[in-house]
């Protein structure tokens, strides 16, 4: 078995006494591509917080490509190849998408290679296809601020992969979406994975069903259980705590 | 369509601009045939003010730091021209010493005094001892993430630290009495008589507009991109691989550095430098030259310090009190009218905006936006 990517061990996150997370384990293979589900106030956000920094565990380890990432400061998680997308869309108001995207394809990030240069072509390139990818190249100068909801997401998600990581972490990608640009967004993250690690969090069922993706289920920071899609949403267990009112609705 | 990479959403190119750069180039140059020595020297001071506001304007302007401790700065930058010209013209003076360690019964140069007997040390230690001091200040405080008015709060503190400080150094620095500097010599000339103050003017205005295009330089690009990023959301920087304390680091370093150069250039252009160069209200002045500029406009920033301070000079002449009146008019006029300053006023269309509502310009119809949005509509 080869080495997990991202290992969580035993991760406790506790907020003045309130435990978000509770014991959570959880293992990344390399190249996999994982959904996470779990209801309002599962844990789910809190979780990506500790693992990119932002959020210190009580208790347990987060392991990244075989070394402990607590300590680490989170410029410095990201430099290691963790990219992150938050849940409400995350981008630089005041700047262009295209400066937004040439923020994220910059390499190294150091001011002085800031200041002296530009873009070098290679770079060039990829900043003019992820627009491609995420359909803004009408938008190249706007203003972030000036995008919609939906394009926002896409420019966040575009900035993801152009900061190129080995493990993309993306929060609710598809909120605020349309159908078809949901589909869009679950082939390009199929895409990513293989070469990427890449783990979703995400409520839209049907968008997790068409990532064809192992599901974990995360209720009161806990992982209740792991499986296929159609094993998940059979278990009595989830019913109960998650997909019980869905289903409901469903039928 | 990559020629425009940072063009379009800071450093648009317009016509005030362009009018405002006329308008300046003309003055500098009429400015000493036509001014008498009084105001022509009162200009050369405002200027190097200018010096310091392009330092705010990076910091505040477009980094979102608003520093209300930039006295400490300029005060240290005018310290260390005055060091050396006190130094250059007191051979006469018992010891060998400035004339003031006697009053003190100091007898023996202070230590740190030594190294400006040397002025290339000191040509360097006017914008590099405050570089250095503002660097240490700053990174102490954004390593521990202190942010928007706590940051202020700490400037201004800090300043007071330093303000109290100089004014109880008799012994080291005069204390309250400052360092003269208009009867000290330079190349063998009075530092106070005509001819040296035209000279500065000339240094004053290059320093300007040098300054100007280095801090020009630093925001264009990438660079300046991240800076703004770090005003928009700090946090979200740092997830994209940044280190926003680093950039913060050397941008407050910047603007100690260019504070110090203005405040060596106002030192000579004003005969003496005191503890009085670091006043709180003084501080908060340079903060409002660069509000009612016009942040993020670096063209706002020379405006804002010259005009406002010529004004200042002009009212107080005339009308000693009103001054006070006038510049809380301004402040609220800024934040309540003109959240962008002149120039981001001027920049926006403000005019047009304003003649059209009282009824002089037909508004356009369509914002070119609109017209791109239907031609998006069509392609897809
Ligand atoms: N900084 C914080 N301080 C206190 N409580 C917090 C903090 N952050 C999160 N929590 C709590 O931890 C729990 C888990 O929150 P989290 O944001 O991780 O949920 P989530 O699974 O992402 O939910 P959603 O699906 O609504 O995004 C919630 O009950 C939340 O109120
Ligand atoms: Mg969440």
């Amino acid at each position: 078995m080869t080495m997990p990517l991202l290992e969580l061990r035993q991760i406790t996150v506790s907020f003045d006494g309130f435990l978000a997370l509770r014991d959570l384990n959880l293992n990344l293979k390399p190249g996999e591509l994982r959904a996470v589900i779990g209801p309002n106030g599962a844990g789910k956000t809190t979780f990506l917080d500790v693992i990119t920094g932002k959020t210190t565990p009580s208790e347990g380890d987060v392991m990244f490509k075989g070394r402990s990432l607590l300590g680490t400061r989170e410029h410095r998680i990201a430099r290691l190849g963790i990219g992150r997308k938050f849940q409400s869309p995350r981008v630089f108001e005041k700047l262009s998408v295209q400066e937004n995207l040439a923020l994220a394809v910059s390499c190294p990030k150091q001011p002085w290679s800031l200041l002296v240069g530009g873009l070098n072509g290679n770079q060039r390139d990829q900043v003019y296809h992820l627009m491609s990818i995420v359909n803004l190249q009408n938008r190249a100068d706007w203003a972030a601020g000036s995008l919609s909801h939906g394009q926002k997401q896409w420019l966040e998600i575009a900035m993801l992969v152009g900061q190129d990581p080995d493990l993309l972490l993306v929060d609710e990608p598809v909120a605020g979406l349309t159908d078809e640009e949901t589909d869009l967004t679950a082939d390009l993250l199929k895409s990513l994975a293989g070469d990427h690690t890449v783990l979703v969090i995400e409520h839209d069922m049907e968008f997790i069903r068409r990532l064809e993706s192992p599901v974990t289920v995360l209720h009161q920071g806990h992982v209740l259980c792991e499986g296929t899609m159609d094993q998940v949403q059979a278990d009595p267990r989830v019913i109960e705590v998650y997909l019980g009112t869905t289903e409901e609705n469903n039928g | 369509m990559f020629e425009s990479f940072t063009t379009r959403t800071k450093q648009r190119f317009c016509w005030p601009q362009l009018l405002l750069w006329v308008v300046v180039i003309a003055v500098i140059v009429a400015a000493p045939v036509v001014l008498p020595v009084f105001r022509l020297n009162l200009l050369g001071r405002f200027l190097s003010l200018a010096i310091v506001a392009l330092g705010i304007d990076l910091i505040w302007g477009f980094t979102g730091l608003l520093s209300l401790g930039q006295g400490i700065f300029f005060a240290v930058g005018g310290y260390a021209a005055a060091m050396y010209l006190q130094l250059n013209s007191s051979e006469g003076q018992p010891n060998g010493i400035p004339e003031f360690f006697s009053l003190y019964g100091v007898d023996r140069l202070p230590f740190f005094w030594e190294p400006f007997h040397n002025p290339v040390f000191t040509l360097i230690a006017i914008w590099f001892v405050p570089a250095l001091l503002a660097a240490v200040l700053g990174n102490m405080v954004f390593r521990n993430r202190i942010k928007g008015v706590y940051f202020s709060i700490l400037t201004q503190a800090a300043l007071l630290v330093f303000f109290n400080f100089f004014n109880g150094q008799q012994k080291l620095i005069n204390g309250t009495n400052g360092l003269k500097t208009d009867v000290t010599q330079l190349f063998g000339q009075m530092i106070g008589s005509p001819e040296m103050q035209r000279g500065f003017f000339w240094l004053t205005c290059l320093m300007v507009f040098l300054t100007w295009f280095f801090v020009r330089w630093v925001v264009r690009g990438r660079f300046g991109d991240v800076l703004i990023a770090i005003r928009d959301d700090e946090p979200r920087l740092r997830f994209t691989g940044f280190n926003p304390t680093l950039f913060k680091t050397i941008v407050f370093a910047i603007a100690g550095g260019l504070a110090g150069i203005g405040g060596a250039l106002f030192t000579v252009q004003s005969g003496i430098v005191s503890p009085q160069y670091m006043a709180v209200p003084f501080s908060i002045e340079m903060v409002i030259w660069v509000a009612v500029g016009g942040r993020g406009t670096l063209v706002g920033a020379i405006f804002g310090a010259v005009a406002i301070m010529y004004t200042k000079s002009l009212v107080s002449e005339a009308w000693p009190q009103g001054w006070l009146f006038i510049q809380g008019g301004l402040f609220i006029l800024v934040v309540t009218a003109l959240p962008e300053g002149v120039i981001g006023w001027l920049k926006s269309d403000g005019p047009r905006n304003l003649l059209s509502r009282i009824g002089f310009v037909r508004p356009i119809g369509t914002y070119p936006q609109l017209e791109m949005d239907g031609q998006d509509e069509v392609q897809t």
